[in-house]
């Protein structure tokens, strides 16, 4: 009668083999191939400079992947990240351009920091009413965030009427330089983006695992219903991921529009898909309740790493494409093997 | 009469025996459901399969109709063994079932639901004024006076069983497997009910039958087969059973679920008064004006059916569904308005029915589940301490006696009982005045039944815990038990102290009056 069909993986057993090693850690082995492979087609891709600019590429998905894994751990869905990436940066370009106040007749020129806190306070903005609506309306978080995908995108529209604000470096005689430096600086070496990128991470990491929100994070996307008869507020906990979500998406839209000193309001369009995706390499389950920040790292990594070197190596943008998708669905291919078949 | 695992005499039924099962077991991971059963099902004769929650007869019916694969074992077709590839395959084979949760999409109308999966082709696509047409017939037979296209959404509870009667009997099986066919009928529609299953085994089609209305079951069967704990214990022809064979049979006679312990009883710990809860439809009320009153180190048993009001007025009281009217006390301090997570804190803690859908996260490790409501307690600061999380959890294991490899095993390896024992566990570790267990025993095998019993009996007896706890077995009453008090429609129907007998109880309950 010996059927194992039925049986769970052993937890805690000392039976580990090549197979399963490879199914756990396939986000890491994933980007060591990719690392080992580039490095052999072309000369240039095995540097630190290199690293270091694929990195701060990596930055803007990772800050947006990092909001995404808490929202697909509470079993959720946030489309409107991209969109909310470029209203950010644009709110922060209008910002520092001044703001007119016609009644008192002069232009105010908000200091950067300023211009910082408040960009960040309307990504939480944004996700609050994504939050709002999915636990107290009880809208399906998909079409919540697709409307908010676009309304967030129109809205930025409507602030440049279509243009961008190229002028982001500020005037010394104004006190409102240094934007730049979140794009352009280095601290020992390392660009500015991702050291935030870093922080971000391990704030969110630690969290996760050590806090009682990360506890009641993982129950309520684990099974909603016992997580809130034990005691959890499982509607706070939804729309604070929401505005987490959200407020990586400001910090993400603040390091691009820095890097690039320059904010359109199209900055940032499918990169919601392109943040789902590293999440999903990196093991979480959509259905919510498992995944944690390193493997979403590693996902994004892959992502970030796999693309820059395909276009190091001078492959056609359109397969990048191609060789993208097929990464993800791979990755998905393998969450299910690991996870086994749902349900009896 | 009781035959351990007998394969039963061919000579002394009769009737020829149109399928059977020999020696089928299974087993769910370390859950073993079915332990090798031996089963007959004769031609034109209704047999019917007794034996409580978790004993393991969806199970059997599960592999009988080919939904899932015995682990082992063998099912003979007139004496052929057969192996069905799914329910469409024994469909083929002339063998249908009727499910206990019924499994119709509430979209369709009731036309689409009795022919979905095997529409009447034409050239033009589905026919469907045939189908309305053979729709209309069933519903005459079965009479029922539903329109074909009503929405299955739109009907009662009732009506929707007829719909999966009537969806089963479309299929012109020559074995009908009714799993619990009448738990939303009304007296009357089971009269129709046992009509339409009369006229069938006229016809030579054989019937399956399982129901907890004992004498409901006991009016229309051939014959008795009884279940325990995945074996079956006892076999018997119609003329030789009455009730109390089966309750000895399906319970066992020596099986001690414990007794009410001393406890040293204290001060009013729940108090419910005037309690309405409001029905899924809002017009009428599943808690009808509830009177509750539990002493701390009291043990109080809610016997009822399904549909009494058990599980509604547990729900009010932990705060998951919100009351008409009427006041809940707990030691004295209305809680009406906290919510969930302050009920806890108060010291009023609930284990669900369910413990899949409502108490355990299954993504989650056993550890894990058992410290989710205590949270706070190991919470340091900001930062959760490893080691007191430990201390909580290792605690709770050694206090319910969870087996397990420790806390960081996947709460999926568990068997059913030690599952039960986690999210009662959780809860106890919240250290709470007042705990409410909304059939404790469901789906868990008798031994492990006897140790949750004993444990709850030593919380009420050591830490002065109220506990209130429903069953719909009779025998469950009376074990642990200080009073029993029997629900019925929404109202308590009888208060018993410990000394009642099992007679009293299923006769206040309401269950022997259908005749």
């Amino acid at each position: 009668m010996a059927d194992i069909t039925n049986s769970k993986p052993a937890t805690g057993g000392m039976n580990f083999n090549l197979g399963k090693i490879l199914l756990e850690g396939r986000a890491f082995f994933a980007l060591v191939v990719i690392i080992v492979a580039f490095s052999f087609l072309s000369p240039v891709y095995f540097s630190a400079n290199n690293f270091l600019i694929m990195s701060s590429h990596v930055a803007i998905f990772g800050l947006l992947a990092i909001g995404m894994l808490l929202v697909i751990l509470n079993g959720g869905i946030d489309l409107s990240v991209g969109s909310t990436l470029g209203l950010s940066g644009v709110v922060a370009g209008f910002l520092m351009q001044g703001v007119e106040l016609p009644s008192a007749g002069v232009i105010l020129y908000p200091p950067v920091w300023a211009v910082v806190v408040l960009t960040v306070l309307l990504g939480a903005f944004v996700g609050a009413i994504n939050g709002v609506l999915i636990a107290f309306f009880r809208v399906p978080a998909f079409v919540a965030t697709l409307g908010m995908l676009y309304v967030a995108r129109g809205v930025a529209l409507l602030m440049t009427n279509g243009l961008t604000y190229n002028n982001l470096g500020g005037a010394e005689a104004l006190g409102n330089t240094g934007f730049d430096w979140l794009g352009f600086n280095r601290i020992a070496g390392i660009p500015i983006g991702v050291i935030v990128l870093a922080l971000v991470a391990l704030a969110v990491g630690l969290v996760l695992i050590r806090t009682a929100f990360g506890r009641w994070l993982y129950a309520s996307g684990g099974n909603e219903r016992a997580a809130e008869l034990s005691g959890v507020p499982t509607r706070g906990v939804k729309i604070s991921v929401y505005v987490l979500s959200g407020v990586c998406a400001a910090i993400a839209g603040l390091v691009l529009s820095s890097q690039l000193t320059s904010a359109g309001p199209t900055a940032g369009t499918t990169y919601e898909l392109t943040a789902i995706a590293a999440v999903v390499i990196g093991g979480a389950a959509l259905t919510g309740g498992r995944g944690n920040v390193r493997g979403t790292m590693l996902g994004a990594f892959v992502i970030g790493f796999l693309s820059d070197g395909l276009v190091i190596i001078g492959v056609s943008a359109y397969w990048q494409t191609v060789f993208t998708g097929a990464v993800i669905v791979l990755a998905v291919l393998l969450n299910s093997l690991q996870y086994g078949r749902a349900g009896r | 009469m009781t035959v351990q695992q007998s394969i039963p005499d061919e000579k002394k039924t009769g009737e020829e025996v149109v399928m059977s099962a020999r020696h089928v077991a299974k087993h769910y991971g370390p859950i073993k459901a079915l332990k090798g059963v031996n089963f007959d099902i004769h031609r034109g004769q209704v047999t019917t399969l007794f034996g409580e929650n978790g004993a393991g007869k969806s199970t059997l019916m599960k592999v009988l109709s080919g939904i899932i694969a015995p682990t082992s074992g063998q099912i003979l077709l007139d004496g052929k063994p057969v192996n069905f590839h799914g329910a469409n395959d024994a469909l083929a084979h002339g063998i249908s079932i009727i499910h206990q949760e019924l499994a119709l999409a509430p979209n369709l109308n009731v036309r689409d639901n009795i022919f979905m999966g095997r529409e009447i082709r034409a050239a033009s696509g589905v026919n469907f004024a045939e189908e309305e047409r053979i729709t209309r017939a069933l519903m005459k037979e079965l009479e029922e006076d539903l329109d074909p296209l009503t929405p299955v959404e739109e009907l009662r509870l009732g009506q929707q069983q007829i719909v999966e009667i009537a969806r089963a009997l479309q299929a012109k099986s020559r074995i009908l497997i009714m799993d619990e066919p009448t738990s939303a009928l009304s007296a009357s529609e089971v009269d129709v009910l046992f009509k339409v299953i009369n006229d069938l085994t006229a016809k030579g089609v054989s019937i399956v039958y399982i129901s907890h209305h004992l004498e409901e079951a006991l009016e229309i069967t051939d014959h008795a087969v009884v279940l325990r704990d995945g074996t079956m214990t006892a076999w018997a022809p119609r003329a030789e059973i009455d009730l109390e064979w089966i309750v000895r049979n399906m319970v066992g006679e020596n099986f001690d679920l414990g007794s009410p312990p001393n406890s040293k009883m204290g001060d009013a710990a729940l108090t419910i008064e005037n309690l309405c809860v409001p029905d899924a439809s809002g017009h009428g009320l599943v808690v009808d004006h509830l009177n509750l009153n539990v002493r701390s180190g009291e043990i109080v048993c809610i016997y009822g059916l399904m549909g009494a009001g058990r599980t509604e007025m547990m729900e009010c009281a932990a705060g998951r569904l919100s009351a008409q009217s009427g006041t809940i006390k707990l030691q004295g301090r209305e809680i009406s308005p906290l919510s969930i997570a302050q009920r806890i804190d108060a010291g009023l803690v609930l284990v669900p029915e369910d413990r899949q859908r409502d108490g355990l996260v299954p993504t989650m490790t056993v550890g894990q589940n058992l410290s989710l409501a205590s949270i706070a307690a190991f919470t340091r600061g900001l930062f959760t301490s490893r080691k007191d999380e430990r201390e909580v959890i290792e605690n709770s294991i050694r206090e319910v006696t969870v087996k397990t490899d420790g806390g960081g095993a996947m709460i999926g390896s568990l068997s059913g009982g030690n599952q039960q024992k986690v999210v009662i566990g959780k809860m106890l570790a919240t250290r709470p005045e007042v705990i409410l267990l909304d059939e404790p025993s469901r789906g868990i095998d008798i031994g492990a039944k006897a140790e949750v019993f004993k444990l709850l009996a030593k919380t009420a007896e050591t830490r002065g815990l109220a506990v209130v706890y429903t069953t719909s077995e009779v025998s469950e009453c009376l074990s642990i038990a200080h009073r029993i008090i029997v629900m019925n429609k929404g109202r308590i129907a009888a208060e018993f102290d410990h000394t009642v007998t099992k007679e009293q109880i299923m006769a206040a309950s309401g269950e022997a009056v259908h005749h």
